[in-house]
């Protein structure tokens, strides 16, 4: 995912947050992972929004795609210059509506915005974890939400809410903890990656591994691999827009120049962008985390983990209403790949919703300012909410 | 609502399951969720009209209704409703087929082509028929099916299927209103309305597959 930031143009928002945390996990009850490896103690970022109901039925638990954090709304101080990754879609009277809902949002596992991952000290050594950190996978970031919801008494969500990685999270809380979830929103998913998908991933890596200060992830004390994270935004970037938001947002259009320089500095606006973005994820984010989170959601594989290589099957016991939402331009997680899913949940019976929004922003579309994603969100909250207060 | 979906609505069990093939904005879906509790879906072409369904408590999924009845085990649906669409769809004998193995029973309303006012402008006029029902040129109708109430009945019986309710009527194709037609339907409806089931039978189980 991209970095928006995008304020509200009704300037509307949910105002100041504090992030919070939460340790569980401590040894000798640490947690066990999907490698059979243990770990703990693990810290949980994480922000809540709104207001918890009398009998908390009112509960939005927020899974963030890549580099996203439990920053999803607000800002942490007035003097803030900007706010959380989806102000445009959580806060008063906004798609997900913080007057109705009480929103949860939490850093990923291995993750570097206050969760515990790779850049966090190992208690066996005192110093950081880098490549020591065990390998996490998406079940692995959903069993820590569960911990973080036990902790604070909520034993029931109305829904999980979720884009790319954040929508694997949606999907695996549905298949491991049907009874606690109402309903799921699925947008720009995927039960798998593609080659395509895991190639770009590769080449991220790829281009972190490969830089000369990478020194096998042990980089904490010294220069950081910046220039291979840069390379691996930059990569990532090309993949969450498209061929016609490129085209449009750019084309060939020079950077401060009338003319071709001749020479390798970024004479188009497109490289200048993607330079742009590289320097700027750098500052905020930690190679390692960037490994460990793409490795996760390439090994993420719906059917093969949940249902013996059956994506029917996997979806069996799942009792949640599901609301899924595909983009016409997006080629990271086509289409296709969430009409399969449907499907899949169509032969199980479930209730299911599905839209294509035809947008031309590319696998980034589900961040940006989009009316009708926002409709079918609200409407769809506001349809199973009825429906759970109907059936009490 | 719409006054053949009025009819359909009528005939619909409380509590059943029901597939609504190009539900438009849910309205008939929605009806019949909140008076006889059915448990609905709908499938919708147009992205718009999406939203208007989840917003009546419908599940919705947004695709082309030949290809997305294909998902669905046998006998998923009490019924499957095609209301003013078998005229727009191009193999409606694998599409009937196809609904009869997801569907318990369908119901298919369509406009009657040989309604009298459209007999005289062809006898009369010699131009391919345009009316209230059939707004189209030639050229540029969604209607590539022209099928009439007695062609309807023949094809049910050759695809081995029985009618067990027939209802005729005459209205406009978005009237609230309109009248049930006895007397020699097939020149003075407008639309047809049919409920449809395979025959019990082995043999004829066999053809529908």
């Amino acid at each position: 995912m991209s970095e928006y930031f995008e304020h509200d143009n009704d300037g509307i928002s949910i105002g100041l947050i504090e992030k919070k945390f939460h340790t569980m996990a401590e040894p000798p009850d640490e947690l066990i992972l999907a490698s059979g490896a243990r770990l703990g103690p693990i810290t949980v970022a994480y922000e809540t929004m709104g207001t918890l109901n009398a009998d908390k039925s009112n509960v939005i638990l927020i899974a963030h795609a890549l580099s996203g954090d439990s920053h999803v709304a607000g800002y942490y101080s007035i003097a803030d210059p900007k706010p959380g990754w989806w102000d445009i879609m959580v806060g008063p009277g906004k798609g997900i509506d913080t007057n109705k809902y009480y929103v949860i949002c939490s850093n990923v596992l291995g993750g570097c915005m206050g969760t515990t991952g790779p850049s966090s000290t190992n208690p066996a050594t005192g110093r950081p974890y880098g490549l020591d950190f065990p390998m996490v996978t998406i079940g692995d970031m959903v069993k820590v939400q569960k911990a973080l919801l036990d902790y604070l008494g909520i034993n029931k969500l109305l829904a999980v809410v979720g884009g790319s990685i954040g929508g694997m999270q949606v999907i695996e809380w549905t298949i491991n903890y049907p009874e606690m979830v109402t309903a799921a929103i699925m947008l720009a998913t995927t039960t798998r990656h593609s080659a395509l998908a895991i190639a770009f991933n590769e080449i991220g890596r790829q281009a972190i591994m490969s830089d000369p200060h990478f020194n096998k992830g042990d980089y904490y004390s010294g220069p950081k691999p910046d220039l291979g994270l840069a390379l691996a935004r930059m990569v990532g970037h090309v993949t969450y827009l498209s061929d016609e938001a490129m085209r449009s947002k750019f084309g060939r259009r020079l950077q401060d120049r009338d003319n071709l320089a001749f020479d390798f500095e970024a004479n188009f606006q497109v490289e200048s962008y993607l330079r742009y973005q590289g320097s700027k994820f750098v500052q905020r984010f930690d190679a390692n985390s960037f490994l460990y989170i793409t490795k996760a959601a390439d090994y993420f594989d719906v059917g093969c983990q949940h249902g013996n290589n059956s994506e029917v099957d996997a979806f069996a016991g799942v009792t949640a209403k599901i609301l899924a939402i595909s983009f016409t331009s997006d080629w990271l997680y086509p289409t296709y790949q969430s009409r399969d899913m449907v499907k899949a949940m169509k032969k199980n019976g479930l209730d299911v919703s599905f839209c294509e929004i035809e947008a031309k922003c590319g696998h980034d579309a589900f961040l940006l300012p989009n009316e009708r994603q926002s409709t079918l969100i609200s409407r769809f909250l506001k349809r199973v909410s009825e429906e759970e207060h109907h059936a009490l | 609502m719409r006054y053949d979906l009025q009819i359909i609505a009528s005939w619909i069990e409380p509590g059943s399951r029901v597939l609504d093939l190009g539900c438009g904005e849910g309205e008939l879906l929605g009806y019949l969720k909140k008076e006889k509790q059915v448990k609905g879906t709908g499938i919708e072409s147009t992205e718009a009209k999406i939203d208007k369904c989840i917003e009546k408590g419908v599940q919705v999924l947004q695709g082309d209704i030949t290809e997305e009845v294909h998902d669905y085990p046998d006998n998923s649906f009490d019924y499957v409703i095609l209301s003013q669409t078998l005229q727009q769809v191009l193999e409606p004998d694998q599409l009937i087929k196809d609904l009869l193995r997801v569907g318990n029973k369908i119901i298919v309303s369509f406009p009657n082509f040989s309604y009298w006012s459209i007999r005289l402008q062809i006898l009369f006029f010699g131009y391919a028929p345009k009316n209230r029902q059939l707004p189209y040129e030639w050229h540029n109708t969604p209607n590539i099916r022209i099928i009439t109430i007695k062609d309807f009945r023949r094809f049910v019986r050759a695809t081995g299927c029985e009618v067990i309710k027939e209802v005729d009527i005459n209205t406009h194709s978005d009237d609230l209103q309109g009248k049930i037609i006895k007397f020699l339907p097939n020149l003075r409806a407008t639309y047809g309305i049919f409920l449809v089931s395979r025959r019990a039978t082995a043999a004829n189980q066999a053809t529908i597959r």
